[in-house]
């Protein structure tokens, strides 16, 4: 009796020695790190309705839908866009380092069973759809600077621009073999690409559309903040799908970005409850969920170059500039990026940017490089210029492109439409009822 | 002493406010309500099925006043809600025969303001 079980497990663990040896096929594609990237890409994935939840807990009872429906439909128009001419243009064959050909437009030129030279040992199409959710999340972040005043119809056509002509460029110069990358910028997972282009496209948004009305009354209060709570839970969640996936593989890389990404996430949370504690006398709960979407905004780009304890710093760090840029600056200058998108994605993109260029370091990342703490200061200013180009580009272009949205279509909703809110205006629904 | 009831556009709730704090008054209730009056309602679609919505939100405003604050808290309101527009809302005015301030048991005209 007690033979045949002994015998029947040493037979069940045949096929497991078997799927070891074939771990890593003829084509070079490991198991491991496909499915760790395609449970990463499903990670990235839930981030857009996470942010949806996160800003829609923001805004007035009235608005809560269309604030929603911002970040939930960028899951299907960009989601089509990538498939069709996006990833071509951010991935796609080399352009005199400015962008990527149309070769792979509608991925029809592709090898679907193959690795890509960008990540070697998973199919491309995992590493295409992988990147295809950072496309996505992107312009969903910038809708929190034009919140509960922007039309439906210009907010697709501008989304589509947007990714089209400031997402994908950027994308090719940092990761798609442009020359951001040749010319030695480090963003592991998108402190450029993804927060200093949507932060600075979101200070554009807020000064080319204008202030909401009614601003500064006891009504513009967030109606639901336990729904930004769980949609910056989602987020913190998601992100280790984006920062860790970004290794691209399932081994020790990921682990690091992993660590990296929950330090400073924790160190970043806590800051700003303190700031809060200090400065306005209460530690409040939207204040620990912005100042963990700081700290992971900052982290992203250093998230597989730096150790543990400068991931803390560069926590510290987040919370502090973005609740300065939040609490003190913003309403110096009053511009109404209403759900402070400039200030906790540009702010803490542009510092998670620099801090890379201080704390990283080959002793956490062998194939990394050592920044200004660790004796390289020349890392340093690569990151200064790669900061001040993307700035420069995301703000301009996206400044023209709404210009230009603006003349054909109009960016905002009437005067009544945005008294009556976006839920009944644009999409003839509400979010609640008054009436049981 | 009367009560004023006012029922007014939402979105004019700020300005009727400043306009009652201009006359000097600053006591009130507000509540969130749902009407219809003249003004048509609006249709709303889920799931490709219109719904018509014929109670429309509201804010319901009263004001509780001696005598000589009538004039100024209906002045303060039209000021405050009108947009010349269909839907305004309304103002009723109602005899109040008794008012009691809780914490002190003071009755009358001296427990209203």
């Amino acid at each position: 009796m007690h033979k045949s079980i002994v015998t029947a497990a040493l037979l069940l663990l045949v096929p497991a020695f078997a799927a070891v040896a074939w771990a890593q096929d003829a084509s070079g594609i490991d198991s491991g790190d496909t499915a760790w990237l395609l449970v990463s890409t499903a990670l990235v994935m839930l981030m857009t309705p996470g942010l949806a939840l996160f800003y829609g807990g923001m805004v007035r009872r009235k608005n809560v839908l269309g604030t929603l429906m911002q970040s939930f439909i960028m899951i299907a128009l960009i989601g089509l866009q990538w498939i069709l001419w996006g990833y071509s243009l951010a991935f796609g064959p080399d352009h005199w380092g400015l962008i990527g050909g149309l070769e792979w437009a509608g991925l029809v030129a592709l090898d679907l069973t193959a690795a890509s030279d960008y990540a070697p040992t998973v199919p491309h199409l995992a590493f295409m759809m992988f990147q295809g959710m950072f496309a996505i999340i992107t312009p969903a972040l910038i809708t929190g600077a034009f919140a509960e005043r922007m039309k439906f119809s210009a907010f697709l056509v501008f989304s589509l621009l947007w990714a089209t002509f400031v997402y994908d460029p950027l994308a090719h110069w940092v990761w798609g073999g442009g020359w951001l990358s040749d010319f030695g910028a480090m963003d592991f997972a998108g402190g450029l690409v993804v927060h200093i282009s949507s932060g600075l496209g979101a200070l554009a948004a807020a000064l080319v559309i204008g202030g909401r009305r009614g601003r500064g009354m006891p009504t513009m209060t967030p109606h639901n903040l336990p729904m930004t709570i769980l949609g910056a839970a989602l987020l913190w969640f998601g992100w280790f799908g984006f920062n860790a996936g970004s290794a691209l593989t399932a081994g020790s890389l990921a682990a690091l970005a992993f660590v990296a990404t929950n330090t400073a996430t924790c160190a970043a949370a806590l800051t700003w409850i303190m700031c809060d504690w200090l400065f306005q006398g209460k530690p409040t709960v939207l204040g620990a969920a912005t100042g963990a979407i700081a700290g992971l905004v900052a982290i992203t780009p250093a998230a597989g170059f730096v150790g543990p304890l400068s991931a803390i710093a560069i926590g510290i760090g987040a919370g502090v500039f973005c609740y300065l840029a939040v609490a003190v600056i913003k309403p110096r200058l009053g511009y109404d990026d209403s759900l402070d998108v400039f200030g906790v994605h540009g702010v803490g993109g542009i510092w998670g940017a620099l801090a890379t260029g201080l704390f990283a370091s080959t002793l956490a990342n062998p194939d990394g490089t050592d920044g200004l703490f660790f004796g390289n200061a020349a890392q340093f200013g690569t990151q200064v210029v790669s900061v001040l180009v993307a700035v420069t580009y995301a703000f301009v272009v996206t400044f023209v492109l709404l210009k230009i949205v603006d003349r054909v279509i109009g960016l905002r909703v009437s005067k009544d439409e945005e008294i009556l809110g976006l839920d009944i205006s644009q999409h003839r629904e509400s979010g609640y009822t008054i009436l049981d | 002493m009367k009560l004023i009831v006012a029922i007014i556009q939402p979105e004019r709730l700020e300005s009727v406010m400043d306009a009652l704090d201009g006359e000097g008054v600053h006591l009130r209730t507000v509540t969130n309500a749902l009407g219809v009056g003249r003004q048509k309602g609006h249709t709303e679609v889920y799931r490709g099925v219109r719904e018509a919505v014929n109670l429309l939100k509201k804010v319901r405003i009263e004001v509780a006043v001696n005598e000589e604050f009538v004039d100024k808290v209906i002045d303060a309101v039209v000021k405050g809600a009108r947009t010349g527009n269909i839907g305004d809302g309304k103002i009723f005015v109602l005899d109040l025969p008794e008012c009691v301030r809780i914490r002190t048991g003071e009755r009358g005209v001296d427990a209203i303001g």
